[in-house]
């Protein structure tokens, strides 16, 4: 395996949790709802995830008990802002906030156990093709299905009624309900299918990317992923791109880190946050862009009044 | 003048006793109303007298308390919007329930309840709309329309369900005269269908020429069944009111030719500053001290973009763009205008000439801390309680503000009496000029006699007012000139001896000024 | 049955003063719950978290000098956020603080003398300023979402400070400890009453600030501008006032107070610059402000009480054995409740049997 195809590869493991938090939160933000949760939703997934497979031995099952947590999760963010009508942005701080701390309870007694990793898939004569077999025939599952999803959520939005209605919503959510859209139903379903995305990426970052239980090891991935839904302006496929880039600023800068090019080893990791910052100037700089794109009842409260 | 209630198996619908209580208030107090196959009924009543309400409640948004809904003679439920759909009845709402970021295909098939591909609901609204002469192109964005084509697109939306009882709620407020009769023709043709429509108005003339028969209704409850075409506008309003409306003085204006111009627009232009907004173009207006001038114009045409750009909240590039007391101010702030003797009131209450959740005191030192500063003002900005609050209950006083408890929230005042107090916080400071972005939008009709009335009497007390509504009605009433806005652009303003309906309606459809002269000889 | 809202037609004054309240008996509620699950006795936890660290007077100075920084952050957060700007990086400008207030101790060691130590404020609240600068210009200047920028800039503060105490900063006699040389006598902030224990003077200017801010809010013209501003922002275009400038103000005077509590903590409490100089006090410092109900008057008490669970943490995981990670899943829960019981503010809660319906938000002319 050549080292160029080492480092696609890589990348792709790095990009892949950004990409399915990020798509997650797309959906969730197309309807209407800003879920500043994510680094929470994520870091309960990654602990629930790593724990659940230690203890059955599987890593599929660590993968739904973190798909699972990651929606009940949300769930709790949902009843806050949705039926309760809270502030968005705060209850998403509370939801990364609580995420952060119950995870550190529950993992104290994962810190430093091995893992249980998820194999790659192998498929006799295409995996093996010189140069893109690996690449293309020999990844996680998880990464296809990180592919699937996002071809999926792109599908749905814009090729489906169902996925009409849910912009519909996100766009307008006084004039959906009077055409009677059940707008709150639609938001929790989209913030749970968030949750249930955050969860996933979580649980691919201790199952996969690194296969151990450390405390706050979303470390800003899933701030990153919020900022990666900007950058795509609540595009999937943009999305895509996004978590692809940073998956390469990320193993650049960790390579870079490992050739010892004399920079110090702290600048470099702080490599990945700069760029978002400066990822975000970009794209928010050209305002009309940003006007057209995103969905106008994005973060407000939405009382269906008796 | 009131008919006796039918019942028949030619009606359509039948509504016994409805019902609707908010908190202590009951927004339908027992309503009765029956609509005939085939006939155009009027709903009839004053901002706040339920109209809308009960039109929900057909349509299955709300809930009523009590009381009984019969279609074709069968008692129903009509829990949602597909219910009422189902059943046959459609709807097109006043303030539009449109998805700008949307095409209006895909806004039309959000209310079908099929799944037929968009591409097909494509076809068949525009096929429709040609053959009600409502022409529709199905996919372009909403949010780059106007509001006349955004109208087409509700009515086209409803007409594609083939109901049986349309409800229309205050459809011609947004069209030009013109456009309106081009409504008529469209009604008429459904009713000649055998179709039945629930008519929401409150512009009476419209309603005697069109409907077969109104309901009236008052603070809730049903004041009247009548024959609209048997009836005066005079006795319609009174019934709508419950007493003699006020009306409007407007005396004559002394010396107009000597006076002063107060507030001058000198070629004002601006790009758009958002991807849906209307950019103005070469702007020139004056308004002299002592008079009313009107801005008629449909909704949408940059008045708004006008408004702002006049009152600072937006600055322009050029001081003598704007100029207000005879010194250049477009450079100026709107504080910087304000201290020029220049007041403002914004078309939108609250959230714009009002915070909502913040006490009437405190919303009156939202415009006033600059002008009123040694007033209202200490050192280092420490606000005077007292002072401002006995400036806020002289406004009240003034303006006979309704509202319970000594300083609520604005947003607890109803609209009629939030805009009294918005406008009496502004006529407070005898401004030398005015200007007011739809000063009666959503008013009783009491309120909104009572601030026509003082925007006379403060022009004549020797400020310049500049009035913009699309309230044509109002204008007529208190303008001594009006000026009309299309599509970013201002007409000449037109004396009001020489101003007619006609004229005004034609220069807010986009007609060339010399195109009016032309219209106007034969009269 | 579901539940709806029924929105008041004035704020509920009573459940403003109450909500806070509400808040902490549900989350003690909660806490006991978690406790009798972990299979300790739920009151021996709740006594060991908010009684013991009270009975002594040095655990006071304790509970002073946790305190100090989270209100301090608290008040400046309140501004911020009362006029809608999210400022959640204040854990990064507090380290930027640290670090601006620790240059002359550290890189002039030499330079001993009474006006050090005010140098060091005045330059920790300009650190801490001018960092929160940098959202606040990318917000006006390219309409860059502050909340993601202030967050990002916290990851990058962090790695900055573990690079200069492992590197240029590093002690030089301290056998290459990652961390700065000591303070001297004269950049070490006092303590205020030495005799009884610990608490230095970032209290005390904790208190000041939660004064002043209060003052300016409740009181003044600018506060008003805050206010409405955050509230209903066209309408404070309306009234004249500056949405740009108001982002500059809030974020400036957040991140100054932030700086301020940097400082105050490493020459208070810590004596020099560590790798980490705070257990997440900016981001604790969000439930402060929110628990106080960003009055900043409120926050003290808040800020009290936060710190108290701090101190509880430790208490309880030397006595009880319970971990002291167990103390942010508190604060996170404590958050979520404070938020829950805020609806009840505006809105009464009806619970309604019948199946679910659904109805507009009536707009005044029902």
């Amino acid at each position: 395996m050549g080292m160029l195809e080492a480092i696609l590869i890589t990348i792709a493991t790095a990009a892949t949790p950004l990409l399915i938090a990020a798509v997650g939160e797309l959906v969730v933000e197309r309807s209407g709802v800003l879920n500043l949760g994510v680094e929470g939703m994520m870091v309960m997934g990654a602990v629930t995830g790593f724990g659940v497979a230690l203890m059955t031995g599987s890593p599929w099952l660590g993968f739904l008990a973190a798909i699972a947590v990651g929606a009940l999760f949300s769930l709790l963010f949902a009843f806050l802002t949705l039926t309760l009508v809270t502030n968005q942005v705060a209850t998403g701080l509370a939801l990364t906030l609580l995420g952060l701390g119950l995870s550190g309870m529950i993992g104290e007694s994962f810190v430093g156990m091995p893992g249980v990793k998820l194999g790659s898939i192998y498929i006799p004569f295409l995996t093996d093709l010189p140069l893109v077999g690996k690449l293309l025939f020999g990844q996680d599952p998880i990464f296809y299905l990180s592919l699937l999803l996002t071809g999926g959520v792109a599908y749905f939005l814009f090729r489906t009624r169902a996925g009409l209605t849910l912009r519909s919503v996100g766009d307008n959510h006084a004039s959906a309900h009077a055409l009677g859209i059940n707008v709150i139903l639609i938001r929790y379903l989209a913030v749970m299918f968030g949750g249930a995305c955050a969860g996933l990426a979580g649980g691919y970052l201790s199952i996969v990317y690194t296969p151990q239980w450390v405390e706050n090891m979303t470390a800003g991935r899933g701030w990153i992923a919020l900022a990666l839904v900007v950058f795509a302006s609540w595009r999937p496929w943009r999305v895509l791109a996004g978590a692809y880039l940073f998956g390469a600023v990320t193993i650049g800068q960790l390579h870079a880190q490992a050739l010892g090019i004399g920079v110090p080893s702290q600048l470099l990791s702080s490599l990945p946050y700069l760029a978002t910052v400066i990822v975000l100037v970009l794209i928010s700089g050209n305002r009309r862009l940003t006007m057209i794109n995103t969905p106008a009842s994005l973060g407000r409260p939405f009382v269906p009044d008796r | 003048m009131t008919t006796t209630l039918e019942t028949s198996s030619a009606n359509l619908l039948e509504v016994r006793g409805l019902t609707k209580v908010f908190g202590a208030l009951k927004a339908c107090d027992n309503i009765d109303l029956t609509i005939a196959k085939g006939e155009i009924h009027a709903l009839l009543g004053e901002n706040g007298a339920g109209k809308s309400t009960l039109v929900k409640m057909l349509f299955g948004t709300l809930e009523p308390n009590a009381g009984e809904i019969r279609w074709d003679g069968q008692p129903v439920r009509i829990a949602n919007p597909h219910a009422a759909r189902k059943l046959g009845i459609g709807m097109v709402f006043q303030h539009f329930s449109l998805f700008d970021a949307l095409s209006a295909a895909e806004n039309i098939a959000l209310s079908l309840d099929d799944k037929t591909p968009i591409s097909t609901i494509a076809a068949k609204a525009k096929a429709l709309s040609y053959s009600y002469g409502l022409p529709l192109d199905p996919y372009s964005l909403v949010g780059d329309l106007s509001v006349g084509e955004r109208q087409r697109i509700e009515i086209i939306r409803c007409l594609l369900q083939a109901p049986e009882l349309i409800i229309l709620d205050e459809p011609t407020a947004v069209l030009t005269p013109q456009e309106a009769d081009k409504l008529f023709e469209t009604l008429e043709r459904l009713r000649s269908e055998g179709k039945s429509i629930l008519y929401i108005s409150h512009r009476l003339e419209e309603v005697k020429r069109m409907c077969d028969r109104a309901t009236v209704l008052r603070h809730g409850k049903v004041v009247g069944h009548c024959d609209p075409r048997k009836e005066t506008a005079a006795s319609l309003a009174r019934m709508m009111v419950g007493s003699e409306v006020q009306a409007v003085v407007r005396t004559p204006v002394e010396g107009a030719d000597k006076a002063t111009v107060l507030l001058k627009v000198k070629n004002l232009s601006r790009t758009p500053a958002t991807p849906f907004s209307i950019p103005l173009r070469n702007i020139n207006i004056d308004v002299k001290a002592g008079e009313v001038i009107g801005v008629a114009g449909v909704a949408g045409n940059g008045q708004g973009e006008f408004f702002e750009a006049v009152s600072g909240e937006v600055r322009q590039a050029e001081a003598g763009t704007v100029r207000i007391r005879g010194k250049d101010a477009g450079t100026l702030s709107i504080t910087g205008r304000r201290l020029l003797g220049a007041a403002f009131v914004p078309e939108e209450r609250l959230g714009h000439g009002a915070a909502p959740r913040m006490k009437l005191s405190e919303n009156l030192l939202l415009s006033r801390y600059a002008t009123d500063k040694r007033a209202f003002l200490g050192a280092a900005g420490v606000i005077h309680d007292g002072a401002v609050a006995a400036a806020s209950q002289r406004i009240v006083e003034a303006m006979d503000v309704r509202k319970s408890g000594t300083d609520p929230e604005a947003a607890s005042l109803s609209g009629g009496n939030l805009q009294k107090f918005i406008i009496g916080r502004e006529l407070d400071r005898q401004p030398a000029v005015m200007v007011v972005n739809q000063p009666t939008w959503g008013v009783d009709a009491g309120a909104a006699a009572r601030i026509r009335q003082s925007l006379i009497e403060l022009a004549r007390s020797g400020s310049a007012v500049l009035v913009i509504s699309q309230d044509l009605d109002e204008l007529f009433e208190i303008s001594d000139a009006i000026a009309v806005m299309h599509n970013g652009e201002m007409s000449k303003p037109i004396p009001i001896a020489e101003a007619t309906l006609e004229k005004i309606g034609l220069l807010m459809g986009g007609a060339e000024p010399g195109h009016v002269e032309h219209v106007a000889e034969p009269a | 049955m579901r539940i709806e809202l029924v929105k008041r037609p004035q704020q509920s004054k009573l459940f403003s003063a109450l909500s806070p309240f509400i808040a902490l008996v549900l989350t003690l509620v909660a806490g006991a719950i978690m406790f009798s699950m972990l299979g300790k006795s739920p009151l021996d936890a709740l006594y060991y978290y908010f009684v013991d660290p009270l009975r002594e007077v040095w655990s006071l100075h304790e509970l002073a000098i946790k305190a100090a920084p989270l209100i301090l952050i608290a008040v400046g957060l309140s501004v911020c956020f009362l006029s809608n700007n999210w400022n959640i990086g204040a854990e990064g400008q507090f380290i930027a603080g640290a670090l601006a207030g620790s240059i002359l101790p550290v890189m002039y060691p030499d330079f001993q003398s009474w006006v050090v130590l005010p140098l060091m404020l005045i330059m920790g609240m300009m650190g801490g300023a001018a960092y929160a600068a940098v959202p606040a210009l990318l917000k006006t200047r390219f309409n860059t979402n502050e909340i993601l920028t202030s967050l990002m800039l916290v990851y990058v503060a962090q790695l900055f400070l573990d690079w200069v105490v492992r590197g240029p900063w590093r002690n030089p006699a301290g056998m290459n400890f990652p961390e700065t040389r000591d303070f001297h006598q004269y950049a070490i902030l006092p303590e205020i009453w030495s005799a009884s224990g610990r608490a230095h003077w970032g209290f005390v200017f904790a208190l000041v600030a939660a004064v002043i801010v209060w003052f300016m809010l409740t009181r003044t013209l600018r506060g008003f501008e805050v206010k409405v501003l955050g509230q209903s922002p066209r309408a404070g275009r309306f009234a004249g006032f500056s949405s740009s400038q108001m982002v500059f103000f809030a974020f400036i005077v957040s991140g100054a107070l932030a700086g301020l509590a940097g400082i105050s903590e490493v020459s208070g409490a810590i004596g020099q610059l560590r790798p980490t100089i705070s257990p997440g006090y900016g981001f604790t410092a969000i439930i402060v402000a929110f628990l106080g109900r960003l009055n900043p008057l409120g926050i003290i008490a808040a800020g009290l009480i936060l710190a108290l669970s701090y101190l509880g943490g430790e208490a309880a995981q030397i006595s009880i054995g319970v971990s002291d990670k167990v103390v942010r899943a508190f604060q996170g829960l404590l958050l979520f409740f404070v938020l829950g019981a805020d609806t009840l503010i505006h809105y009464r809660i009806r619970f309604v049997g019948s199946p679910p319906r659904n109805a507009e938000v009536s707009h005044g002319n029902a």
